[in-house]
């Protein structure tokens, strides 16, 4: 596991309150982990702040799985 | 139309002074005060450096654990007054015993609880965040988590309850405009069951600077705090702040005695009325309070002279106690030599949008145990009066109706009138 990914798992845990053994690639967090669309929004906006980039919101919307989340980033902060 | 009867079937309260109601009773009686040096935020260029702060730690001592009450990823989102409010209103119901569960139960029973000034902590972070960080850092949860409202929402999707969710802002009259409104939603046939008070956490800079700008808080006795809130007493100079909340169970009479409920009382009368005078001055003449004691009295089809107790509104600031004081007094008459009234603000602090429904809460306990709880720190009353303002120890009396009144800035007074059962 990368090192962008362990970040966001820690965010992910920190966030939802979920065991960080749930947080596998297929994970959905409003599936899986208990999100809701509020919860979704404050996790993207974590992610902003933790990698210093901006996610635009169309790209904030293809990001359901923590597999996606992580994918998204360690294109985004090359 | 014919009102329904309605009783008062649950407590609950977070207060300075404890988390559960017996504990905070008992530390009342005992003359305890919550008033402490605030050490969590730095207080150093405030006029008032004081607070009554909620003893946090183990519950089974009396103490505050939100986690009882609430995930700490839902605390998270939200400002302190929705966990204290979750937290009374689920003592409440559980010392009711009632839980809804059919469809029917539901939809008959609701929420009503407000708050003076809601997240004013959160408010102030998010603006920071704001001119520090820019828009796109304000967090989704920012308006939910400080919304007045949203205390009764939390409430009312917790425990399923689905009639009437409803809130009440009156600054520090909500807690009995809340009580008193939602007594009113049963009485008219919109509920048979109401979680009803009011919730507050004002203790942070930006309120205590607030206040303080108003003149309206203690600050000679920062480094004595237990001793700071004084109702009555010559030195006083300002109110306490304190954070806390306070939920009632009311339930429509026949609906509380087909389950077999508990009743501590019943809400007989309720009063309201305005100043339309000063912003935060109370008019000099008590008129505002006067009216809404004696609408209160009317709406119970009671005499002045059936009046047992007195929970005031005694906020221990210069001008207001007198002239509550004065108003009882001519509303009494001859009867004045034989009230009893007392200020828990004393021991609990004032807290805001919340005392109103934590002093119900008091008069109804001084009701069932028949004693007045004491006005402590009142040492050398500022005026003479025939009213026994019970200082520094508790009085036992037989107490069969007691009334409690609360008052707020925009001139809004609120009073309600509890008897037992008959």
């Amino acid at each position: 596991m990368s090192d962008i990914a362990d970040r966001v798992r820690k965010i992910v845990v920190e966030h939802l309150n979920v065991d960080a053994d749930k947080v596998t690639e297929k994970a959905s967090f409003i599936d899986d982990l208990g999100a809701d669309s509020l919860d979704q929004v404050e996790l993207v906006m974590a992610f902003e702040e933790e990698f210093s980039v901006e996610i635009p919101d169309d790209a904030a919307e293809s990001i359901q799985t923590f597999g996606d989340a992580v994918s998204f980033l360690e294109k985004a902060v090359k | 139309m014919k009102l329904r009867r309605i009783v008062v079937t649950g407590l609950g309260i977070v207060s300075p002074l404890g988390a559960n109601v017996e504990t905070v009773w008992k530390n009342i009686l005992d003359g305890k005060s919550g008033a402490k040096k605030v050490e969590e935020f730095d207080v150093s260029d405030l006029a008032c450096q004081i607070a009554c702060r909620i003893p946090l730690g183990d519950s089974a001592e009396g103490n505050f654990n939100p986690d009882d009450w609430m995930d700490v990823k839902e605390q998270r989102k939200v400002d302190p007054f929705i966990v204290y409010a979750m937290a009374a209103a689920g003592q409440a119901l559980q010392d009711s015993g009632f839980e809804a569960k059919t469809d029917e139960q539901k939809e008959r029973a609701g929420v009503l609880i407000g708050s003076g000034i809601g997240g004013v902590g959160g408010i102030y972070d998010a603006s920071v965040t704001l001119a520090e960080k820019g828009p796109r850092r304000i967090s989704p949860f920012f308006i939910p988590g400080r919304l007045i409202n949203l205390a009764s929402g939390y409430v009312s999707i917790r425990h399923g309850l689905k009639g009437p969710n409803h809130s009440v802002v009156t600054a520090c009259s909500t807690g009995a405009h809340a009580i008193g409104d939602a007594a009113r939603l049963i009485a008219l046939d919109d509920a048979d069951v109401m979680v009803a008070g009011g919730a507050e956490s004002p203790v942070n800079r930006l309120s205590l600077a607030g206040f303080a700008a108003c003149r309206a808080l203690s600050t000679g006795f920062n480094d004595d705090p237990t001793r700071a809130s004084r109702p009555y007493d010559k030195a006083r100079d300002g109110f306490v702040m304190g954070e806390g909340a306070g939920t009632v169970i009311l339930e429509e009479y026949e609906h509380a005695k087909a389950r077999g409920a508990k009743i501590y009382g019943e809400v007989v009368g309720y009063g309201l009325s305005g100043d339309a005078h000063h912003i935060t001055a109370p008019a000099e003449d008590g008129n505002g309070g006067y009216r809404s004691m004696q609408a209160a009295i009317k709406r119970a089809g009671l005499d002045v002279s059936d009046i047992d107790y007195v929970n005031a509104h005694g906020t221990s600031t210069p001008l207001g106690d007198e002239i509550e004081l004065g108003a009882v007094t001519r509303l009494l008459g001859e009867h004045a030599k034989n009230l009893t009234m007392s200020s828990t603000k004393s021991a609990v602090g004032h807290l805001l949008g919340a005392a109103g429904a934590v002093e119900a809460i008091f008069s109804i306990l001084a009701m069932r145990d028949n004693i007045a709880p004491p006005t402590i720190n009142l040492d050398n009353p500022s005026v003479e009066t025939e009213i026994d303002l019970v200082p520094n120890k508790a009085k036992a009396k037989e107490i069969n109706v007691a009334l409690s009144n609360s008052f707020g800035f925009g001139g809004t007074n609120a009073s309600l009138v509890f008897k037992k059962l008959d």
